[in-house]
């Protein structure tokens, strides 16, 4: 064949999830990627800067630079973007709550490089609906945070034509345990609850609607299964399609289009030998490629060691390489779909169509997705789809491989260096954005900071558009805490139901269930009441798979469970456990800011004379950092690798009997 | 030896108590739950020892109850702010379901009760009720009259469909019923039978607008007005946690209704009666009714227990030690 004539398809855009530290240094990780052959960029946030607290706020102790850049005031934006012409560039930026704030930074340091904003191109994600059901980034009640994305949709369409404002996002829902059905059926309700808010809002004139339409996107997920996988985006793509049509009579094809971005499964990955995860990875990526009609617009993939802690430049250097190769090396783009005229495929993606459209019924018979959300509904569904996943992994029934099969390994050499094969954060770059932050605030003219706060506190509380007011505060100086502030004075901060309230039948039948509820009640008994546990959840991720899974899981061998969901402060924890007697605290942290944690919640106890109860945590925790909480006095430490729920039961059993000198 | 091996001592105990301490508080709370001997025992005189104390202060004791979904929780999260701004210190007692299978329970109330964590005049106990026929575990009474003595008002809550279920009523001052809009099923349930027992009917959740003034309109027309106790026009009120309305005003009514009796010297004679029918609940669950022919009967129970108003939990151990 003569290499010459081969027209080969445009490549999607390649994206690397990334940030850390400050904004410098994850400049210099941008501006290092993009000579490496990336092509746009994908701004994590920390999660300070998610939820809405400057980096010296209470709550914010242990999580600046974390997870993601943290960004306090324009200053934060401009050098994170420097010698990065804004133009040019496409960015996206996973950002939910405070969307609107982050895209008027945006703008600003656009308007500082020169550039006019008409022209920027990117994505904020701005699917606070999600939030509340996996994430849980959230900051406000559902009613007035759906007013703020609508108010960003209907700025950039007017303005910034060619953002992407919202990402509709069932990604996160797969990651708390979504069957393919409920990703399609939660993430398109999503969709017409967003549409239809935009809609009521009138800021957009009938006959630009169509516009609105076709600026929505996707962020999808991809798992294992591939075939279904594609099947599940085909299915996407048709109903998208005609719901466009039917529901918001968008005539122009064009405008209908399934648009979407990918991050692969993370749910998936494993702790055991990491090196599988490549496999995985590559295959996801087929799920979202092979079919030319409905291929991915962005891909970004997840590290291969992400289980472990976090990805080093080399380790996403290796994810983005893994997309090159397809891209460039394979003849995947030289061909039109791969599958059109399958029946096996046209019957799957049938089913799957079935499936959402009864689920979604389910939704619009409660009211739509905002009244399923805060009823519950949503997410008690989405618990118990992830317990029973865990349950089959549990009993063997799903293979993973390295974890409940072929456990047997030689020693890797990937994680044997000398870092452990992950990177680590600087816990000085905590206190130089402290430092960094505080010098901007004294720098700054006051008076025009108080103007543009009380114009925003105007707009929010009158109900004009929040863009124009949010941009004049990123150009006067305002700070990420500052902007949230006034918004949660206006609009109140809410909880989101837990989902835990589930109840699933067949939990009696396994002998080794059997057993751990035995323990449970005979110490129970010889301790004179009923084993209780307080779950916490401090800090400020959200992310509450594993909170869940234990609190229902000890729930079902016996335990009495307090678990009051996200975002606690030690010391809340700390008396929550005292107030409610519990016999034991189990912590889940995933957000790396565990060791900090950990020793404020031991100070609060011993504060308040608490300091007998026994502590034990879960989460993404490198072995060096279990040793260090092992020698703070926590009990016992369970990572991702602990998949048998009734050995964990098991050890919290026994820590609660050492802790009360009842024989082992 | 591990602290919590060795039962506290009942004195020092009900003296941190009434000072408000809150790990004291949270000690005394456990102890009244421990089955063991020992603990039992000093349970016992922790109880003598609090009810010695209590006549003197005048606390409030108040049960709010309802059907699933009403916005309890919501509502008494609304109400302990109104009583934190009137600086009054608040005990809550949350009754949720266990789950039949397992015994184990999920004590979600705290999440929707959420308040500052540093204000220590606000203190939270979740509690399963553990398969207990009435819907209250046997521990709800003398864990709330160390409450009583902590605090200025103390709250049970506790989930409330049918007649059978409202036995919170058999242990407070103050029973609130809290009506969900829109739901038949309230009008249902306080025709079926429930009408007679709560002094104050709210219905939550008045931000609905129609739905929810269409169900105070019949819940309006279907109360029996005069409370049977009498000397009490049961108030039908409506209210929003969500947004604070109506919060006040059924704060008043709560502090009305407690005036009232307090007026009319109910308040001691109340207590005793409900003290008399837990112990009577108690002996019957441990003993069935021949238990309670073996000790002469309810009605002669009752007597010896009056008799004995003082040392009430002692002669309790008594008549349990006759029986064992």
């Amino acid at each position: 064949m003569n290499q010459e004539t081969v027209k080969r398809d445009r490549p999607w855009l390649m994206r690397t999830y990334s940030g850390h530290s400050s904004a410098k240094a994850s400049n210099e990780l941008y501006r290092v990627n993009l000579s490496k052959g990336q092509t746009g960029l994908s701004v994590a946030f920390d999660l300070p800067t998610q939820t809405g607290y400057d980096s010296d706020h209470p709550l914010a102790r242990g999580e600046v630079g974390k997870v993601g850049v943290p960004i306090d005031h324009i200053g934060d934006m401009e050098a994170l973007f420097d010698q990065i012409p804004l133009g040019q560039m496409n960015t996206s930026m996973t950002i939910n709550a405070t969307a609107p704030w982050l895209l008027a930074l945006y703008v600003a340091v656009a308007e500082r490089q020169g550039v006019d904003p008409a022209q920027l191109q990117g994505t904020t994600q701005n699917d606070v609906l999600k939030e509340y059901l996996s994430r849980g980034t959230y900051i406000f009640p559902p009613e007035p945070s759906v007013r703020l994305t609508t108010d960003l949709i209907a700025y950039t369409v007017e303005n910034i034509p060619k953002w992407n404002p919202t990402n509709i996002c069932s990604y996160h829902l797969q990651e708390a345990g979504a069957t393919p059905t409920q990703e399609l059926a939660y993430a398109l309700s999503t969709a017409i609850a967003i549409l239809d808010a935009v809609k009521a809002s009138g800021q957009i004139p009938q006959e630009r609607f169509q516009d609105v339409v076709g600026r929505i996107s996707f962020f999808v997920n991809a798992g294992i299964r591939f075939v279904e996988e594609t099947c599940k985006l085909r299915a996407f793509n048709r109903m998208w399609d005609a719901m466009a049509e039917q529901r918001y009579g968008v005539a122009d094809p064009k405008k209908r289009r399934f648009r979407y971005g990918v991050q692969v499964n993370s749910l998936g990955l494993t702790e055991s030998q990491p090196e599988n995860n490549v496999q995985r990875i590559v295959l996801e990526m087929l799920a979202v490629t092979l079919s030319k009609n409905t291929r991915a617009r962005a891909i970004q993939l997840p590290a291969w060691n992400e289980a472990l802690g976090l990805p080093r430049p080399w380790d996403q250097q290796w994810a983005l390489r893994m997309q090159q190769v397809l891209a460039l090396e394979t003849d995947l783009l030289e061909y039109g779909d791969l599958l059109d005229g399958s029946p096996v495929i046209e019957a799957k993606v049938q089913e799957l169509i079935a499936g959402a459209e009864a689920e979604m019924a389910r939704v619009a018979d409660q009211g739509g997705m905002v009244q399923a959300i805060e009823s519950g509904y949503v997410k008690r569904e989405l618990v118990q789809s992830h317990t029973l996943r865990m349950r089959n992994i549990e009993s063997g029934e799903l293979k993973i491989v390295g974890v409940n099969c072929f456990e047997q390994t030689a020693e890797s050499p990937l994680t044997a260096g000398t870092d452990s094969g992950i990177m680590k954060v600087d816990v000085q770059a905590e206190h130089d954005q402290i430092a960094g932050l505080q010098a901007f605030r004294a720098a700054r003219d006051q008076q025009a900071v108080d103007k543009a706060l009380m114009q925003l506190q105007e707009a929010a509380a009158g109900g004009g558009n929040i863009m124009p007011s949010s941009i004049e505060c990123a150009r006067a100086g305002v700070t990420t805490g500052e902007w949230s502030e006034v918004l949660r004075e206006v609009f109140g901060e809410y909880r989101a139901p837990t989902g835990i309230d589930i109840s699933m039948a067949g939990q009696t039948d396994s002998a080794a269930m059997d057993a751990v509820r035995a323990q449970v009640r005979s110490t129970g008994e010889e301790l004179g009441r009923p084993l209780r546990l307080l779950i916490g959840k401090p800090g400020l991720d959200g992310h509450s798979n594993g909170a869940e899974q234990i609190a229902v899981k000890g729930r079902d061998a016996g335990f009495e469970i307090v678990y009051e969901g996200i975002r606690l402060t030690p010391a809340q924890i700390a008396r929550a456990a005292q107030e409610e007697g519990v016999h034991l605290i189990g912590l889940s942290v995933l957000s790396g800011s565990h060791l900090e944690l950990v020793e404020d919640i031991h100070a609060e106890l011993e504060k308040i004379g608490a300091g007998a109860i026994p502590l034990v945590i879960g989460g993404i925790i490198p072995e060096d950092d279990a040793r260090k909480l092992k020698a703070q006095g926590v009990q016992a430490v369970f990572t991702p690798k602990d998949v048998d729920m009734n050995a964990i039961m098991t050890t919290m059993v026994g820590v609660i009997r050492s802790a009360n000198g009842l024989e082992a | 030896m591990p602290a919590n091996l060795q039962p506290p001592d009942p004195e020092q105990l009900a003296m941190a108590v009434r000072g408000g301490e809150r790990a004291a508080l949270a000690a005394a709370l456990n102890l009244l739950d421990d089955k063991r001997p020992a603990s039992r025992s000093s349970a016992i005189a922790l109880m003598t020892e609090l009810q010695t104390g209590q006549a003197a202060k005048n606390s409030r004791l108040i049960g709010i109850t309802g059907p699933p979904g009403a916005g309890k929780s919501s509502l008494t999260a609304a109400l302990i702010s109104v009583w934190r701004q009137r600086g009054l210190s608040i005990g809550v007692l949350a009754v949720d379901p266990s789950s039949p299978i397992s015994g184990g329970a999920l004590l979600g109330d705290r999440l929707r009760m959420k308040t500052s964590s540093e204000d220590d005049a606000v203190f939270v106990r979740s509690l399963a009720c553990r398969g207990q026929f009435g819907g209250l575990s046997a521990e709800v009474w003398p864990m709330s009259l160390v409450m009583l003595a902590a605090f200025d008002i103390t709250l049970i809550e506790t989930v409330g469909v049918g007649q059978r279920e409202i036995d919170v009523a058999d242990m407070c001052d103050t029973t609130c019923y809290v009506a969900q809009p829109g739901s038949g099923d309230s009008v249902q349930f306080l025709k079926a039978g429930i009408l007679e027992v709560p002094h104050i009917l709210v219905v939550n959740k008045e931000d609905m607008g129609a739905v929810a003034r269409r169900t105070l309109s019949e819940l309006g027309a279907a109360m029996s007005r005069e409370h049977s106790e009498g000397n009490w026009t049961v108030p039908v009120l409506s209210a929003s946690a969500t947004n604070g309305s109506g919060i006040e005003a059924l704060a008043d009514v709560m502090e009305q209704h407690h005036k009232v009796l307090r007026e009319q010297g109910l308040i001691k004679q109340r207590r005793q009666h409900y003290q008399g029918k837990w112990i009577l609940k108690r002996l019957r669950d441990e003993f069935g009714s021949n238990g309670l022919t073996r000790l002469g009967g309810t009605d002669s129970i009752l007597d010896q227990l009056q008799a004995h108003s003082s040392t009430l939990f002692e002669h309790y151990e008594a008549l349990r030690q006759r029986l064992l």
